[in-house]
């Protein structure tokens, strides 16, 4: 690269830079006088800032760039090591209560990020295998956390009676949106399903007679252990958890009950998604991502797959919600909105499309990144937001790209 | 020769708008026989694919298929049923695989319906039934069968959009078959092909209509080939059918030869 091109260069990124710098750090506003104070010494500062890094950037040789070591040196396992990892991953989930880790801060994070992984990998099913963008995910999350809600408050069913219906109202929902989008794809498929995640959480919200409205549905019943609740005391003829094994109560036993509930769930969640993969239906999700067109032309039916595939990833999301339910004891439509919808997706996208343990770890990484930046406190987004271009520029395909064929020919 | 009838077309049109791509075209094609439609581009041979293969819903006429003592009307059918049920499989001018799954999960995507009625619509597979472990294995035999045929065998387990254009033609022919059809319908399957390879292809088509004994229907711009395999031409031209017979005859054609050469109209 010759001079004029580096200074052309800097140049180019500086005007980005005062671009950006002009309204952001050249106005700050104030209690007094007329509202606002100018700063435009700053704008400069920042200005020639970006001017002298970029050029100095551009006098690195091409051999000292990081970004070339970074894929190199930071390489993430492929083949059996994933399994390695994987497993180590699940041992260390395992053991998280009783390590030293194990606050109750950490098991209540640990909780949320493994809802999170179950969303990511129930999204999986329709925006990674099946290739059909949906950004109204959240609703079936919803759908799933006030079905268990309400029919814990109006009928007195327990979490583990309402956790598989939970999962079928919300496949039942999937099928709902599926029926009016078969014909949709790309980003007509991708509007319609946001609006739908809205209305699902607008309905909440205004359906007060049902749902409670903005107000929400408290005194959600916690999951027992095999029927016995974990409380200090309990009504005549129910024995608590803390009776039967004759130990002292600790709002901590509730928490690690329920990380293990939800673990549990992740691991059959997994299972199933491994599973479902290397059946037929899984095989047409991959192939309809692939080509809609040839599918047709070899028989298949592109409505059914899609209904399928929204079906299954709207009761994953179904499961995940009642979890989210049992978790919280209160659920109100606040928790429902669009951001929760792109929380999921940027995992599935971060993790690498159709990769459970890249999945798994994004969505641990998304979920407790905001934790643990909140020592930056008001930097704490922008902290968020240089950790998600990282990864991205790092690896813009996401985490894990390797694909595992659903069949082998030397081993069937 | 014993002559049975697998399609009949009958006064097929075509219309967009104000556009008729086909009209009024009618042919028969027969089993064990290579039919190919030819002419000069735009003459609307692959929209009569696609109304063949319910990609278009013909404005008139009528296609039947009849094979096994069962007749399909392919204009009433939807597209999925078409392949499915009647037994019609395609290729498309531009290859159309699944290019980010393996050649053999190509073939095995394929042969979907079998395994889905083997693992009771997923649930069995679900539970590890045997019957879908077998057919499964079944799947994979067959799918390797014709892998060895078209010598990609130690290929399988590789990504089939990194095969070279012509493997990938060969592919999308075979993967066709894998749907297990009774009319196989190929789109200019020699297009971007050189000599050598399209001399391999035409012997493959050959190969397929012997040992199967189906029926080839067959869009080809290279005359070596169709003049070379098939058993009966069909030449369109602007939509309409100008001939009909044997390729000997197609070749010495006074119409046929005017539409491609563009002569003045005989007086």
């Amino acid at each position: 690269m010759g001079w004029a091109q580096r200074f052309k260069d800097a140049a180019l990124t500086a005007l980005v830079a005062l671009a950006l710098a002009f309204p952001l750090l050249g106005f700050r506003t104030t209690d007094i006088g007329d509202g606002f104070t100018t700063r435009f010494n700053w704008v400069a500062i920042a200005t020639a800032a970006t001017f002298g890094g970029r050029l100095l950037l551009g006098l690195v040789p091409q051999r000292f760039r990081l970004q070339q070591y970074a894929a190199r040196y930071t390489a993430l396992p492929q083949g059996k090591a994933v399994t390695l990892a994987a497993a180590a991953l699940i041992l260390f989930a395992i053991l998280l209560p009783i390590s030293p880790f194990g606050s109750r801060r950490t098991i209540d994070l640990a909780t949320l990020a493994l809802i999170y992984v179950i969303l990511g990998w129930g999204l999986n099913v329709v925006v990674g295998l099946a290739g059909l963008l949906d950004l109204g995910y959240v609703a079936f999350y919803a759908v799933g956390a006030y079905s268990f809600a309400l029919a814990a408050e109006w009928y007195g069913l327990s979490f583990w009676e309402m956790l598989p219906i939970a999962g079928m109202i919300s496949a039942v929902a999937g099928i709902l949106l599926g029926l009016p989008v078969l014909r949709l794809r790309g980003d007509y498929l991708a509007i319609v399903t946001l609006g739908f995640g809205e209305i699902v959480r607008i309905v909440l919200n205004n359906w007060s007679a049902m749902t409670n409205g903005p107000n929400g549905i408290g005194d959600i019943p916690r999951p027992t252990v095999f029927g016995m609740p974990i409380a200090p005391g309990a009504p005549e003829g129910v024995t608590t958890f803390n009776h039967f094994f004759d130990v002292a109560y600790d709002p901590l036993q509730r928490l690690i009950w329920l990380y293990y509930v939800c673990l549990a769930a992740a691991l059959v969640i997994n299972w199933f998604s491994l599973r479902i993969r290397r059946l037929p239906v899984g095989r047409a999700w991959e192939a309809l991502r692939e080509d809609e067109i040839a599918c047709r032309a070899l028989g298949l039916n592109p409505h059914t797959i899609k209904l399928t595939a929204f079906a299954t990833g709207a009761m994953i999301g179904g499961f995940a919600g009642a979890i989210f339910a049992a978790k919280q004891g209160f659920i109100s439509p606040e928790s429902f909105n669009f951001q929760e919808s792109a929380t999921v997706v940027s995992i599935v996208v971060l993790g690498g499309m159709g990769s459970q343990l890249g999945i798994a770890l994004a969505a641990v990484i998304l979920a407790t990144l905001p934790e643990f930046g909140r020592e930056l406190a008001q930097y704490r987004m922008l902290f968020f937001g240089a950790a998600m271009v990282a990864i991205m520029i790092w690896r813009p395909r996401g985490l894990f790209t390797v694909r595992a064929p659903s069949v082998r020919l030397d081993q069937p | 020769m014993n002559q049975t009838a697998l399609l009949t077309v009958e006064n097929l049109s075509m219309r967009f708008g104000g556009v008729v791509a086909v009209n009024d075209v009618s042919f028969t094609a027969y089993e064990r026989e290579i039919t190919a439609i030819i002419g000069p581009n735009g003459a609307g041979k692959t929209t009569v694919f696609n109304c063949l293969t319910g990609f278009y819903r013909p404005s008139a006429g009528s296609l039947v298929l009849t094979h096994d003592g069962q007749s399909f009307r392919l204009e009433r059918l939807q597209g999925h049923r078409i392949a499915r049920d009647a037994g019609v499989a395609r290729t498309f001018q531009n290859v159309r695989l699944f290019a980010g799954m393996t050649v053999l999960e190509n073939l095995v995507v394929a042969q979907h319906a079998v395994l889905t009625r083997a693992s009771y619509y997923n649930f069995g597979g679900l539970l590890g039934l045997k019957s879908h472990r077998a057919a499964e294995r079944a799947a994979i035999a067959r799918a390797r069968e014709w892998l060895d045929l078209i010598g990609l065998t130690a290929r399988a387990d590789e990504v089939a959009g990194n095969l070279p254009y012509g493997a990938q033609r060969r592919l999308e022919i075979v993967r066709a078959m894998c749907t297990g059809p009774r009319l196989l319908c190929v789109d200019e399957p020699a297009a971007g092909l050189n000599p050598h390879e399209s001399a391999d292809l035409a012997r493959f088509l050959v190969l397929i209509r012997d040992r199967f004994g189906i029926g080839v229907l067959l869009i080809e711009h290279d005359m070596s080939v169709v003049m070379g395999i098939s058993d009966h031409v069909i030449v369109l031209n602007y939509g309409e059918k100008i001939a009909d017979g044997a390729p000997g005859d197609i070749r010495h054609d006074p119409t046929v030869i005017a539409a491609y050469l563009g002569e003045e109209e005989e007086a």
